[in-house]
């Protein structure tokens, strides 16, 4: 009995922590996400463009290329949190001591962490993709462009919508590293009711639910976005009897 | 009458492969050619020459005579006057019906949506598909996914429209029904050039018709020279093969 009130005293008396944490680590991990989708869709743009004609854009678009790849082995390859530490004080290094504001940073890291696994993500949905979409565009003469953004990325959307989902819960999870630098997200409220309290389970019990609550909304959110992007299963037969707005009028005024 | 496109030595090899060797061969305005020839022979490679969704390694392809690769027109605009139906249908599959007959019209060709949506439906009604106009291609079977796709040709008021094997990829009771609209369509006057196993097809409704074997053309001539009268061994024993039933 005791351990509850202890639980319950934890929501009411440091709500305003928790709530802003909660605040916070929404707010850097959902900006993260998106951002890290718009470098994934970038970068897969880039990277599955043809070839230039072009001698210059086309070595200027494999030394991109380069970069790119260079670019998704490094984020993918260390911790997130040894990148905020590298970054921040990397930052203050080079600066001679001034610092970046801390949120920002958090939604930078966490942005720059997403995108190299969405440049992977988006890269594989745009090779997914039927070629005979990209010929069924090319051959009513739609540039390549054209097809990309009318044809193609509508679809790696859709098809990676799960994954990106996926990408929206770890990032949740994962902001709370940036208590290393100091980002007020959920896990350093923790830190700071813990050591006013002392109840240190408790505590992290506590904050062990909100998270739950966090990534289990976000994921019945987007499977729900999911559904509706499907669209309806059946569609109306135009100029049906039953449904008035698909009725074929013959106005005896039209043209 | 007036050649629309025209083949001149066109080659094609896929790195040692030689696919096509020599063609040669033109289409006039009006024209319907049926193309026919063992699996492998280079049909759809050259096919998929014409409007240049593979590159030619050798020759010229004319379009009103003027080389295609080089000309002022573009490739865009070059193909949003060839038209390209293929045996997979390759409709849009984020887009409805009546989007996927405007899409190219608005992009390519400037329309603007109330035309494009006008002109997409005065096609649509032609191969009978009006009803299905907020259908996504997934819902539809293969017969009216191929009849849309001719649509959304046409709707970019081609000059000469491209088929490979539009019915291969059909149960049999749904051939019928894009083969209606071809011959429809023929006998509207549309340039054609027909890739098909449909001997039916090859033998009464189109004008010419063309034999390849191995990369090169082997006999050309009416379906009467090809399918009664050929001259060539090979022609004899394809054509004998598949008219036999
Ligand atoms: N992209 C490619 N790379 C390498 N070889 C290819 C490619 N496309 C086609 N070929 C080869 O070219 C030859 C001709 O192929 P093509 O598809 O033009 O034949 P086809 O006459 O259309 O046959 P089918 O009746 O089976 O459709 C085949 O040997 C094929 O393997
Ligand atoms: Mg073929």
């Amino acid at each position: 009995m005791e351990f509850l009130t202890d639980v319950g005293n934890i929501f009411l008396k440091y709500y305003p922590q928790l709530l802003q944490g909660v605040g916070n680590t929404l707010l850097i991990s959902l900006i993260g996400t998106v951002a890290g989708l718009v470098i994934g869709l970038l970068t897969g743009i880039i990277r599955t463009a043809p070839t230039s004609k072009n001698k210059f854009i086309s070595v200027l678009h494999k030394i991109v290329n380069g970069i790119i790849a260079v670019y998704v082995e490094v984020f993918r390859g260390t911790p997130m949190m040894v990148q905020a530490m590298v970054i921040y004080w990397g930052y203050a290094f080079a600066t001679g001591g001034s610092t970046l504001p801390l949120i920002p940073s958090g939604i930078l890291i966490v942005s720059i962490n997403t995108g190299a696994y969405m440049a992977e993500i988006v890269r594989g949905g745009i090779i997914s993709i039927d070629k005979g979409q990209f010929e069924g565009a090319m051959s009513i003469g739609m540039t390549h462009s054209q097809t990309m953004f009318r044809v193609v990325l509508p679809q790696v959307i859709r098809n990676i919508l799960p994954s990106v989902s996926n990408e929206f819960v770890i990032n949740i999870k994962d902001t709370s590293v940036l208590n290393v630098i100091g980002v007020t997200e959920l896990y350093y409220f923790a830190g700071i009711i813990k050591r006013m309290n002392f109840q240190i389970f408790q505590t992290y019990l506590v904050v062990c639910v909100l998270y739950f609550v966090m990534t289990f909304s976000i994921t019945l959110l987007l499977r729900f976005l999911e559904k509706k992007l499907d669209g309806k299963e059946n569609y109306t037969i135009f100029g049906s009897q039953t449904n008035p707005a698909a009725e074929i009028r013959f106005d005896k005024g039209d043209k | 009458m007036e050649n629309v496109i025209e083949l001149v030595h066109l080659q094609k090899q896929f790195g040692d492969h030689k696919v096509l060797e020599d063609i040669n061969f033109s289409v006039r305005k009006g024209e319907t050619v049926s193309i026919i020839g063992s699996s492998g022979s280079g049909k759809s490679t050259m096919l998929r020459c014409i409007n240049l969704l593979e590159t030619p390694t050798g020759g010229e392809i004319l379009f009103h005579g003027e080389n295609v690769e080089t000309s002022p027109m573009g490739v865009s605009q070059y193909r949003a006057k060839v038209g390209m139906v293929f045996q997979s249908f390759n409709l849009f599959n984020n887009m409805t019906v009546i989007e996927n007959c405007m899409v190219g019209q608005t992009q390519v060709l400037k329309r603007d949506k109330a035309t494009a949506k006008e002109i997409a439906m005065q096609y649509l009604e032609k191969v009978g598909m009006t009803p299905y106009i907020n259908a996504k291609p997934r819902q539809l079977s293969g017969g009216q996914k191929q009849r849309v796709a001719i649509a959304r040709a046409l709707a970019m008021d081609p000059e000469v429209i491209l088929f490979d094997e539009p019915t291969s990829a059909l149960d049999p009771e749904m051939v019928g029904e894009v083969l209606t609209v071809m011959k429809q369509l023929s006998e509207s006057g549309m340039t054609m050039l027909v890739v098909t196993h449909e001997m039916a097809f090859a033998k009464n409704v189109s004008d010419r018709v063309i034999f390849m074997s191995d990369g090169i053309i082997l006999e050309e001539g009416t379906p009467q020279d090809i399918f009664d009268n050929p001259k060539n061994q090979r022609t004899k024993e394809f054509v004998g093969r598949d008219g036999s039933f």
